[in-house]
């Protein structure tokens, strides 16, 4: 087990350096200049910035002053945020962001289980067009939709949430909703499909016969076999919520890392583009890891190869 | 079997509470006092930067404006009034300025403020070494040595500013400049405490704790990724008795609908209007148009495409769609109509005070029957029938509208011709621009400084903005002899600048389509607050808090 998380590890190393090395070419083909009044400056006081930073030097040679910080774990200082280091950004922001996801991520996720759950248990029944509209709904209806609705009915017409901006908790409660209703839609309809197949399979009849109580065929029998496919896509579900939403972040001020990173990019904000984009592909490689270790867990029939556990 | 459940239960949840634990809440402003004067605004943004030097941005400028004080500051009617300067005398070859400094003010640490000061700033922001944008461009011909020495070709020392004692400033141009009062209000010519910014050295102006204030207002809580910050007032401002608010706290809000919501929620006292929520409030009590000094128009190059390089082409494009549409369907935020370059409310002549909008009029408005003339003129010139172009202009949702509104309005009301839209990022947009790789263009310019020069230089043959091939030399010699020979005499420069903006439209260089304006819910609890043509977008130092709402 310790021997094949170790190379799982060496392998992520490896990835996150191919990832860092496509980003950083990719992102030098991209039109514009880190520059903020391009347009006003002759192309003679252009060319003096960018010599301050650096940027004159063929890519080639930026790359390997790039790697060679980030060896070091330098991500650089921000061109936009004068003097502010990527790490201070990255860090400022994804606070907020990880915390909605995360609240977003439990929540959604468990009432989606449980209206899947309701679903299978009630098959072709009210319940279960219920709330196959509900998901059908949740994963169709853009969030951002979501949102302003939610925004408009519970904060600016029943005053029960505050409209906006970021503070205590009852302020995460609306774009909490928002973010996880995705999660919830996605999460009901993969366990209402593996759910009915398992309920109508013949190991569930002989647990019947046997007089296993119906929560014990629900819970034991048919949930654990149910959530396989959950996990696998609950997981890059779960980065691309804690790395934040611009939209919701937008329509509720929030303070998150998600907004910043297309901000980066629209500016050509090299460094910032670079962190982020590193900071994702860590977390995105990480948590892979940790579903693969996870599968083993809920159904000891995976077996890791070249594992000794 | 059930520990393990357990276990990946646990696992998951103390993966997401360390996450969650992440986020650590941000202090919330504080409410106000009895008696205390205090404004709550939102904020496009987050502020990127304080230093002076570095700033390039609205925001950075607005609260640079408000927390710190150069030269002079301008008032309600947009002319300098006292700063830390209380006057100064022009030499006889206006290229010799002196300031005199008031004693008595003072940093936020207590130092005094002095010429040295300025002297050193002036010098860092145009130091190869600093990397500033704005302090070659505000700089360059208009300060002695300004380009040679962020050319490096001579030491920071040569540059045209010396203190002479404390508090006199004496200042050498390059040529005479007529507006260098006006300039001196701008952030980039902001004074800075030299043994403060070197002890900081890399850390100055990326937190409260790095900056020195020496204006009306200090900045509070603030780090350059914070996205909710106070504008506190001085105590130890010069002027302090003149300022009556204690505190403007500011939060980052970027989405209108919830600017307004956040207004009717009683949360801030000002809100943006987008165009789509103009309608829904045009009628509210506290609906609000201001205007902005910001001309939007077609660049037409002359060097990509035959049928541009005509006359009588882009005297027909020049006129053929109706700019009230424009501002009155797409925009739909008090916007008006341009029909010159120059905008509505920004400069007055010398003298007469009228305003040089008003002087030299419509050069330039929708008359489809002249249009047509001119493009059946224009296409029997070329010997043919159909022209195709191509129109570039940003990828934004209004900016979409517009040029789809305006392709269909040229392709409608020029027979024969055939307009492709093309809309990319802002940046790749300039990118196309320098390029000169474009056939028309929707192109804006907002000033930089108080003087019809900071419109009328973009178009003179070669200059750094023009690409798009037009030439002119009676225009280049208007504009040069406004700037050199003319210097001293504004009455004159000023004839001048009418005449070459005549020429800029006989020639239908560019065409006209609006001048911006912003439309906004204030609080009528909001007093005094001045809007400026440039710079600093509000001036607080003479705002108060209506006590009677």
């Amino acid at each position: 087990m310790v021997r094949y998380i170790l190379r799982r590890v060496m392998y992520m190393l490896v990835t996150l350096f191919i990832i860092a090395t496509l980003s950083f070419f990719l992102m030098k083909m991209l039109p514009g200049s880190p520059l903020n009044a391009e347009d006003k400056l002759s192309e003679q006081q252009q060319a003096i910035v960018l010599e301050k930073y650096g940027l004159n030097d063929p890519v080639p040679v930026q790359y390997v002053k790039y790697i060679g910080g980030l060896l070091q774990g330098d991500l650089g200082i921000s061109f936009a945020f004068s003097n502010t280091p990527v790490t201070d950004i990255l860090m400022d922001r994804i606070g907020p962001s990880a915390q909605l996801g995360a609240q977003a991520l439990v929540v959604g996720t468990i009432l989606g289980v449980l209206l899947g759950l309701i679903a299978a248990i009630s098959h072709n029944g009210f319940l279960d067009y219920t709330s196959t509209v509900i998901a059908v709904l949740g994963t169709s209806i853009p969030n951002f939709v979501f949102a302003g609705l939610l925004q408009f009915v519970f904060a600016a017409q029943l005053e029960w949430f505050p409209v906006a901006l970021w503070g205590d908790f009852k302020h995460t409660i609306l774009p909490t909703i928002a973010l996880m209703i995705f999660p919830m839609a996605t999460a009901a309809r993969f366990v209402r499909t593996e759910m009915v197949e398992v309920l109508g399979s013949n190991f569930i009849t002989t647990a019947r016969a046997k007089g296993v109580s119906e929560p014990g065929i629900v819970f034991k029998h048919g949930l654990r076999n149910a959530l396989i496919p959950l996990v696998t896509v609950i997981g890059p579900m779960a980065v691309s919520l804690m790395t934040g939403s611009m939209v919701i972040e937008q329509i509720f001020a929030i303070p998150g890392i998600g907004e910043q990173f297309v901000n980066s990019v629209m500016v050509n904000d090299y460094p910032t583009i670079m962190g982020t984009t590193l900071l994702f592909a860590a977390l995105f490689i990480t948590i892979i890891l940790i579903i693969d270790l996870l599968y083993g867990l809920i159904d000891p029939r995976i077996r890791i190869s070249g594992g000794d556990s | 079997m059930k520990l393990k459940n357990w276990a990946l239960l646990l696992a998951l949840g103390l993966l997401l509470t360390v996450l969650a634990a992440c986020g650590g809440d941000t202090e919330e402003s504080k409410p106000a006092e009895e008696g205390e004067q205090v404004l709550n605004f939102v904020n496009g943004d987050t502020i990127p930067t304080m230093d002076p030097s570095l700033a390039t941005d609205q925001y950075a400028f607005q609260f640079l404006g408000s927390t710190m004080e150069g030269l002079y500051r301008l008032d309600e009617n947009a002319q300098p009034v006292e700063g830390i300067a209380t006057d100064h005398e022009v030499s006889d070859d206006a290229t010799t300025w002196t300031f005199h400094l008031r004693e008595g003010a003072t940093w936020s640490n207590g130092d005094p403020v002095t010429a040295h000061d300025f002297v050193y700033a002036w010098q860092r922001a145009v130091d190869p070494d600093t990397g500033s944008e704005y302090g070659p461009y505000m700089m360059e011909d208009v300060i002695k040595n300004a380009k040679e020495v962020n050319t490096g070709e001579v030491e920071v020392e040569e540059l045209g500013v010396r203190a002479e004692g404390d508090y006199t400033l004496v200042v050498e141009l390059e040529q005479p400049v007529p507006y260098f009062e006006s300039l001196t209000t701008f952030g980039t010519f902001l004074p800075l405490n030299q043994e403060f910014v070197e002890e900081q050295g890399d850390d100055f102006a990326t937190s409260t704790d790095t900056l020195l204030f020496n204006g009306p207002f200090t900045l509070e809580n603030w780090t350059s990724t914070a996205n909710e910050w106070d504008l506190v007032k001085n105590e130890d401002y010069w002027d302090a008795e003149t300022v009556q608010l204690d505190r403007i706290n500011h939060v980052v809000v970027k989405d209108a609908t919830t600017q307004v919501r956040l207004y009717e929620e009683g949360s801030v006292d000002r809100a943006g209007l987008s165009s789509d929520l103009v309608d829904q409030y045009s009628t509210h009590d506290d609906y609000n148009v201001t205007p902005e000094a910001t001309v939007f128009y077609l660049k037409m190059n002359q060097t990509s495409n035959e049928a541009l390089a005509n006359d009588n082409i882009r005297k027909a494009i020049s006129r053929a769609f109706d700019k009230e549409g424009i501002v009155n369907q797409i925009l739909n935020n008090g916007s008006i109509v341009a029909n010159g370059l120059v905008p509505k409310d920004f400069v007055t002549l010398p003298e007469t005070n009228e305003d040089f909008r008003d002087v030299n009029g419509d050069l330039v408005t929708y008359d489809i029957e002249a249009a047509q003339e001119y493009w059946e003129n224009g296409l029997e010139e070329l010997g043919t029938d159909t022209v195709e172009i191509e129109l570039l202009g940003d990828d934004s949702e209004t900016a979409k509208l517009m040029s789809e509104f305006l392709a269909n309005q040229l392709s409608t009301n020029l027979p024969g011709l055939s307009v492709k839209i093309k809309q990319v990022p802002f940046e790749q947009r300039l990118d196309l621009d320098t390029d000169m790789d474009y056939d028309l263009q929707v192109s804006g310019w907002g000033p930089d400084y108080l003087d019809p020069n900071t419109f009328l230089n973009l178009f003179v043959t070669d200059g750094g903005n023009n690409k798009m091939g037009y030439s002119n030399s009676e225009y280049d010699a208007l504009i040069d002899e406004a700037g050199k020979e003319l210097a001293a005499d504004n009455v004159a420069r000023y004839e001048n600048f009418l005449e070459a903006e005549k020429i800029l439209f006989e020639d239908a260089a560019i065409a006209p389509i609006y001048q911006r304006a912003q439309a906004q819910l204030i609080s009528p609890k909001v007093e005094g607050v001045i809007r400026n043509p440039f710079g600093a977008d509000y001036e607080y130092k003479w705002a108060s808090v209506n006590s009677a709402e």
